[in-house]
């Protein structure tokens, strides 16, 4: 057994990495897309504004592109680093889509991203605007490969646990691939940095205006994130409620924590919008209930009903129990008992054999638990609902907010041609939101996973490296020590060549290279 | 096509080892140049010269060391969680290092800062010196075995600590590494510069080239008298992956038994030192094209010199030898062997094509006369 504070110290290491290192790529995702549509437009109009706002907009794209690199690498160390238990039992289908990912999709970004700065001169316009537009693919479908792992995670189709090699192998690569779960986070993360970025153009644009530099620059580029943030928010909200209905056993239980649906309700359910929920207790006190509203999103019906905390929690004493019993028979197999009957048997119980794991908390030989042993493990496995349902309702607030101000940017920049101070400010500080909702949006996903890794497979306090409580500190530090640096050191190159400009790119005709007040 | 196991899990240790040689070519010489950026780049345009030259490329250079890892998880997803489980540190300070090369070559000319610049140039080098040495360091490691064993659920248990991995054979090793690596990024820099920059590079290959061979041939002698590994049960290649179910014995000089089978594998350390030569010869008659190719020859033969003394060995134990990983017993399904490989079939031929096709549009030489041309947008 690993030592608790070595699970929880591994776990607040690949939080905190995994959260920093989705700092910045919602913002690769958004930015390389906006920055095609420039190009784009910049090719079909001719007009040179297009690609000073493709060079400018590429400048902070590629100071932001550094640390999403920088950091996404311990992401593919930190698996096999940290989690080498889980790397082993399910290496076999969770390495797949990483390799992929690398093969079909990450060669394709950083190979072309050198030729989208430094080939302006050596290449045509069609040609450079294929590479832009090569850069932005490549960024997505590196989500798509990394959503499809994690997808996997949430809910794990198309594989089946392996007794003789002791992990899951797969069984079905399209499952793995079509997996509802992954789809569905694959839009709703993919739109979350389109509105990301749209949302850090449109600030820095309203800050150009507000400070009366470089209008016509600045416009273009409020315009054209207002349109495309008003798209990519409207997706991340209808699409994103989808995240709530998928299949899955532990998608189901996320949504009932994340609702404080204590008890099944009759269909259709209500919907929680605020309260104080008390997981001892199994109640939300003072809680304002919008009817109906729970039951469409969850179910997309009126009649099936969304199963609650208490009645998830009798079906997992069952499946503790049944756990136990796969876990049994695993050893009998693996002493090589290997008879009709035993593989039969084996077979019957094995979809519990991760129930049976989570009592390895309590006792390691498992077969032997107690009563209250089970108890606790059953309880163990629902999540802690109070996180989950108050950073839910940041993210959703996040959510209905920027909706609301891509609404009225888009309305101000196709009338009056958006010069109205207030909405200027609003758009302006509406900038930290994106982030704020990315990563409260992160934490749901994965702490409403648990107790697992692995959705009803592999508990989380088993995928752990066997590392020493002195180990983590010492990396854990290293990486608090260079990750503040680094950013700090990105924060004031990004404000440098924010307050800059356009002036940046010396061309020549902008806010800080021309007499003040003189028109473009 | 069929493939039975056995065929697939020869083919993904080969594929494995060809990620790997990738790396060493193309993000090889990114890493000898950052290594060499401090030392053959005088003052500051110069030394834009040198970064420039791998500026808009090394991105891309460094995907094969990525794919690698990642192939190395889906393929070999044993000896992924053993390694980067147990070289613990080792990786954490090879990661630490690679953190400097994106951001260094990124921010570093952002600011006009004397200071600034020069202390990007100390990071870039450490992200070029410290991977370099340690990927050589680990693969002398493995020569030499790696105290891990299994408890009965398969999880792994690394005893040694992380001082033990620096010891004498393995940092040779590690040398090795560092020096070819500079050898090659110096030919490099000889195609992409002129005058003097050029100039100290024909120097460097030619030191470097002979240090290289020099090293390699003294790990040679040194390795007939180190324990080598070998499987003295019954080999069942087409077994589920059960690292478990072998016996395995160590002895002096048994790391040459292969060589001593087929003694036709001797051309491939021999390689290495022709290669070497020839890279010497090519620099030195400003050929740095073909030099360029026999440099990565040398690389090659190096690389795979090492890999076939271990086959079937991935990873050996030195401590429980019978939970060593071999080409036979840590790898994944048949099932994933199959999809990697048709997946990596389609797309490797694609991505070569186009990083070709990359190389091609950003050819010709990095002057200094480039860098004043683009002070604002160069690296």
């Amino acid at each position: 057994m690993i030592a608790e504070n070595v699970v929880d110290l591994s776990r607040w290491q690949f939080a905190a990495t995994s959260l920093y290192h989705f700092l910045f790529v919602p913002l690769t995702l958004g930015l390389s897309f906006l920055l095609a549509i420039m190009e784009s437009t910049y090719v079909m109009t001719g007009k040179e504004i297009y690609k000073d706002m493709t060079q400018f907009w590429g400048k902070l794209f590629g100071i932001n592109f550094a640390l999403g690199v920088t950091t996404g690498l311990t992401m593919e160390f930190e698996f096999g680093m940290n989690w080498s238990y889980f790397s082993h039992y399910v290496g076999d289908v969770f390495g797949a889509p990483l390799a992929i990912e690398g093969l079909m999709a990450f060669f394709l970004e950083s190979t072309f991203v050198g030729l989208f700065f430094f080939g302006w001169d050596k290449l045509g316009k069609g040609q450079h605007l294929l590479i832009t537009w090569l850069v932005a693919l490549g960024s997505n479908l590196s989500a798509l490969w990394i959503l499809v792992a994690n997808g996997w995670m949430q809910n794990p189709v198309g594989a089946d646990f392996n007794y003789e090699t002791m992990r899951m192998e797969i069984t079905s690569f399209s499952s793995l691939l079509f997996n509802p779960a992954a789809q569905v986070k694959f839009v709703h993360t993919v739109a979350a940095g389109y509105t990301t970025a749209s949302a850090f153009v449109l600030a820095i644009s309203a800050y150009y205006m507000l400070k009366g530099r470089d209008a016509a620059f600045a416009q273009r580029s409020y315009t054209i994130a207002a349109g495309f943030g008003l798209a990519a928010i409207l997706s991340v909200i209808v699409l994103g409620d989808e995240s709530g209905y998928t299949d899955g056993e532990v998608q189901k239980v996320k949504l009932a924590a994340i609702e404080a649906e204590w008890h099944t309700e009759a269909a259709p359910a209500a919907f929680t919008a605020i309260g104080i929920p008390d997981q001892d207790a199994m109640e939300t006190r003072y809680a304002v209930k919008i009817p109906w509203v729970l039951g469409l999103i969850g179910t997309r019906s009126v009649d099936e009903p969304i199963t609650g905390l208490t009645e998830i929690l009798e079906k997992n004493r069952l499946r503790v129990r049944n756990g136990m019993k796969a876990y049994a028979l695993l050893h009998e197999l693996r002493q090589g008992k290997r008879d009709d009957v035993t593989l039969t048997e084996f077979d019957r119980y094995k979809t519990d054999l991760g129930y049976g794991l989570l009592l390895k908390r309590y006792t390691e030989a498992v077969v032997d638990a107690t009563d209250q042993q089970i108890e606790l493990a059953a309880q163990y496995s629902l999540p802690r609902v109070v996180p989950l349902f108050w950073t839910f309702r940041a993210m959703v607030a996040c959510g209905f907010i920027m909706l609301a101000v891509f609404v009225f940017a888009v309305i101000a920049s196709s009338i009056r041609r958006c010069r109205q101070t207030w909405l200027l400010k609003l758009s302006l500080y509406t900038l930290p939101l994106p982030w704020i909702a990315c990563e409260t949006g992160w934490f749901v996903a994965e702490f409403g996973r648990q107790p697992w890794t692995i959705a009803e497979i592999l508990p989380t306090f088993l995928s752990a490296s066997s590392l020493t409580e002195l180990d983590l500190y010492l990396s854990l530090a290293g990486y608090l020590g260079l990750y503040t640096v680094f950013l700090i050191i990105e924060m004031f190159l990004m404000l440098k060549f924010i307050k800059l400009g356009p002036s940046s790119l010396h061309k020549g005709r902008y806010h800080f290279e021309i007499a003040k007040g003189a028109a473009l | 096509m069929i493939f039975d196991y056995e065929t697939l899990r020869l083919i993904w240790w080969a594929l494995l080892g060809a990620l790997l040689i990738g790396f060493a070519i193309t993000g090889g010489f990114d890493l000898g140049v950052a290594i060499l950026l401090p030392f053959l780049g005088k003052n500051d345009t110069e030394r834009r010269v040198i970064i420039n030259s791998i500026g808009a490329t090394w991105e891309g250079n460094q995907v094969w060391f990525v794919t690698a890892g990642g192939a190395l998880f889906a393929a070999w997803p044993m000896a992924y969680s053993v390694a980067f489980s147990g070289f613990y540190f080792a990786l954490l300070l090879t990661l630490f290092a690679l953190f400097m090369r994106p951001i260094g070559f990124d921010y570093r000319s952002k600011l006009p800062s004397q200071r600034w610049r020069s202390n990007w140039d100390i990071a870039l080098f450490v992200g070029g010196f410290i991977p370099a040495l340690i990927f050589g360091v680990a693969f002398g490691n493995l020569l030499e075995g790696v105290p891990f064993h299994f408890d009965d659920e398969m999880r792994s248990f690394y005893t040694g600590s992380f001082w033990a991995l620096l010891n004498p054979f393995a940092l040779l090793a590690g040398l090795i590494s560092v020096s070819m690596l500079i050898m090659h990024g110096a030919v490099f820099l000889q195609i992409k510069t002129v005058d003097a920059i050029n100039q100290r590079c024909k120097q460097m290959v030619t030191v470097f080239a002979l240090i290289t061979m020099a090293l390699f041939a003294l790990a040679g002698i040194w390795i007939a008298n180190i324990n080598g590994y070998q499987i003295t049960s019954e080999i069942l290649p087409n077994a589920p992956s059960n690292p478990l179910t072998k016996i395995v014995t160590k002895g002096l000089g048994l790391w040459l038994a292969n060589y001593a089978h087929y003694p036709v594998l001797w051309a491939i350390p021999g390689l290495a030192f022709i290669a070497g030569s020839a890279t010497i010869i090519l620099s030195k008659i400003k050929r740095p094209g073909l030099a360029f190719i026999s440099s990565s020859l040398t690389l090659t033969s190096v690389i795979l010199t090492a890999g076939v003394s271990m086959f079937p060995f991935l990873m050996p134990s030195s401590s429980v030898m019978n939970s060593s990983l071999t080409v036979w017993d840590a790898s994944s399904s048949l099932t994933t062997l199959k999809i990697m490989f048709w997946v990596t079939m389609v797309f490797l031929p694609i991505i070569i094509i186009y990083t070709s096709w990359v190389f091609r549009v950003l050819r010709g030489k990095i002057t200094q006369e480039h860098i004043h041309n683009n002070d604002h947008s160069a690296y």
